[in-house]
């Protein structure tokens, strides 16, 4: 099993034009082992985008070292493929050429070529493959996004909220298929959520992360068998576990269902 | 019905333009035409839009195109008809600049040949000015739009020399090309050249970042990155360009024909004025009128093809 990411005292901070300076990451520390589900989950603002875009080699730490199975990440990679939090389809490509757009760029396209036509079922897109990315859901455009990082078969997929702008139903059935997507190709999974109930539901482990600067807060693993059951009561007792790391606790009494 | 008789409201336009011209004789003050011209166009034009009319019938979509022109067909049909009046049977305007409608549009049968071999040289030199400036001009753009050190150097020379009338060099542009044809040929390139480059290079330095981030992550190389995301994502800013530098094109085309040109439309505009022909100029800028119509129309069919992804993304 390959697809390990080993995180060592990353630091980051921007510098802004008018000369103030923000700091996302501080000595952030962590170990993905190979194969896991793991999913980060903080305060908005807190630098969750930017960890997750150092492990992509878009923006790489100030200081401090990425690691995929043992080689540092300097740049931007198809084994690490990664998810936008806005789709970003290329809106003059149909939702096959956008799927496709991987395999052609590194010309393997001609051998290839059924692994489109696979992805595009699997995530349910048949039918929409001569669609323009305007004419079709937002849940269509995340799942064609989905398809289009998947298609280079990553050791690790980075998933950046790709369901937060979709409806509640929308993202349980793309919660179901991101688990079905997972097991079928053995990945590393690491998605940035801000939702406790998708973090819990899909991974191994919960990286809660303080406000910014980022730091590691805790490690929570989630020991339940799948398919989970939302409403169940050790559910719960994660929830309010991570609730109370991320100090909502206060919140939840009278929420009955949290989406 | 009632959209069967909007679409016939043309037909009432272009009657009543037929019979006051028939019915009114041509003002004593202007000089005799050799036949009635403006009627023969009238006929023709009746003849086209009743094609169209019967085809209609059959075409849900150009039923309804048809429907929705209709009226302003019938109005274009009512003010030939006034100008005709104006002209050519009261003679309100001096009859030496506002020649009779009939010698004006027979001189598009009296000089039938030398308007189509007008029309050929013209067209030869628009679309070879066309090729060199645009091809030119796109790969600039692509080139300011990609390379900051491109940018650097030919950005403000480009800002610097582009606004200027291509038509202005006309003096520097004789002495540094051997024939007047290639000068001519440069005047349009140029024309053409500016408009083009700077909507490439624009086009191109507005795209999103993230594009070029998602292409990264999915292992497109520099190349790929260019031609794939860079140039389509470009493309509504580039047809912009073109069309821009097709209307430049056309207004240069008249100067840049009077370098010693010996035939084309510009040319002939320039002869027939200098001869005080105005029924020949008049048909001569009816002729340009079309054509760059024509080309514009051309331009945006194209556009509409090649960007069918922005139908309801990108308006302009
Ligand atoms: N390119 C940038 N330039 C300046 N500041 C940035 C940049 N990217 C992110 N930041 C700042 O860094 C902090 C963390 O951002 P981000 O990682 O996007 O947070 P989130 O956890 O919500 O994904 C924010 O305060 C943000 O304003
Ligand atoms: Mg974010």
């Amino acid at each position: 099993m390959v697809g390990e990411i080993k995180i060592e005292h990353a630091r980051k901070t921007f510098v802004n034009p008018d000369g103030s300076s923000v700091t996302a990451l501080e000595d952030v520390n962590l170990t993905v082992r190979p194969g896991s589900f793991v999913t980060f989950i903080g305060p908005s603002g807190c630098g969750k985008t930017t960890l997750l875009r150092a492990i992509a080699g878009l923006d790489p730490a100030d200081s401090g070292a990425i690691f995929l199975d043992g080689e540092k990440i300097t740049q931007p990679g198809v084994e690490r493929g990664y998810a936008f939090q806005q789709a970003n389809l290329f809106p003059w490509l149909n939702i096959r050429d956008n799927i496709a757009f991987g395999l052609k760029a590194r010309k393997e396209y001609k051998e290839k070529k059924d692994d489109v036509a696979k992805f595009i079922e699997m995530t349910g897109l048949q039918g929409f493959e001569n669609s323009y990315p305007h004419q079709v859901s937002g849940g269509m455009r995340q799942r064609a996004a989905l398809a289009r990082a998947l298609v280079g078969h990553p050791k690790v997929l980075l998933l950046d909220e790709p369901l937060g702008a979709l409806d509640a139903f929308t993202r349980m059935n793309m919660q179901d298929m991101i688990l079905s997507l997972w097991k079928e190709y053995n990945m590393t999974m690491i998605m940035v959520t801000h939702d406790v109930d998708e973090a819990i539901y899909l991974s191994d482990e919960v990286v809660v992360m303080s406000a910014r600067p980022a730091k590691v807060e805790q490690i929570i693993p989630i020991d339940l068998f799948r398919p989970r059951r939302r409403g169940q009561d050790t559910f719960l007792d994660y929830r309010r576990k991570i609730l109370k790391i991320l100090d909502f606790a206060g919140d939840i009494q009278d929420v009955d269902y949290y989406l | 019905m009632k959209q069967t008789l909007k679409k016939a409201l043309p037909f009432l336009g272009l009657g009543f333009a037929a019979v006051t011209d028939r019915a009114i004789p041509n003002s004593t003050q202007q000089p005799e035409a050799d036949g009635p011209y403006f009627f023969y166009f009238l006929l023709i034009l009746a003849a086209a839009y009743l094609l169209a009319f019967l085809c209609s019938f059959f075409f849900q979509g150009l039923e309804e195109k048809l429907a929705h022109k209709a009226p302003f067909l019938a109005g274009a049909a009512l003010l030939v008809a006034a100008i005709n009046l104006a002209i050519s049977k009261f003679a309100l305007l001096p009859v030496l600049f506002f020649p009779c409608l009939d010698r004006v549009f027979g001189v598009f049968a009296a000089d039938r040949a030398l308007l189509l071999r007008c029309i050929l040289a013209s067209g030869k030199l628009l679309i070879i000015g066309f090729l060199i400036g645009g091809g030119l001009g796109f790969l600039t753009g692509v080139l300011i739009g990609f390379s900051k050190k491109a940018s650097y150097w030919i950005s403000p020379i480009m800002k610097f020399v582009g606004p200027i009338p291509p038509t202005s060099w006309s003096p520097l542009v004789l002495s540094l090309f051997t024939t007047a044809y290639a000068a001519s040929v440069f005047m349009v390139a140029l024309a053409v050249w500016f408009p083009v480059t700077l909507m490439t290079s624009s086009g191109i330095q507005n795209v999103g970042n993230s594009y070029f981030e998602v292409a990264s992550t999915l292992g497109a190389g520099k190349f790929h990155k260019i031609c794939h995301v860079a140039i389509p994502a470009a493309m509504p800013s580039i047809f912009l360009g073109i069309f821009y530098a097709t209307c430049s094109a056309f207004v240069t085309l008249v100067t840049a024909e009077l370098l010693g040109a010996d035939a084309g439309l510009g040319w002939y505009l320039n002869w027939e004025k200098s001869m005080m022909m105005y029924a020949n100029v008049y048909a001569g800028l009816i002729l340009i009128a079309v054509i760059c119509t024509l080309a514009i129309t051309l331009v945006f069919k194209l556009k509409d093809h090649v960007l069918v992804w922005q139908r309801g993304v990108i308006k302009w």
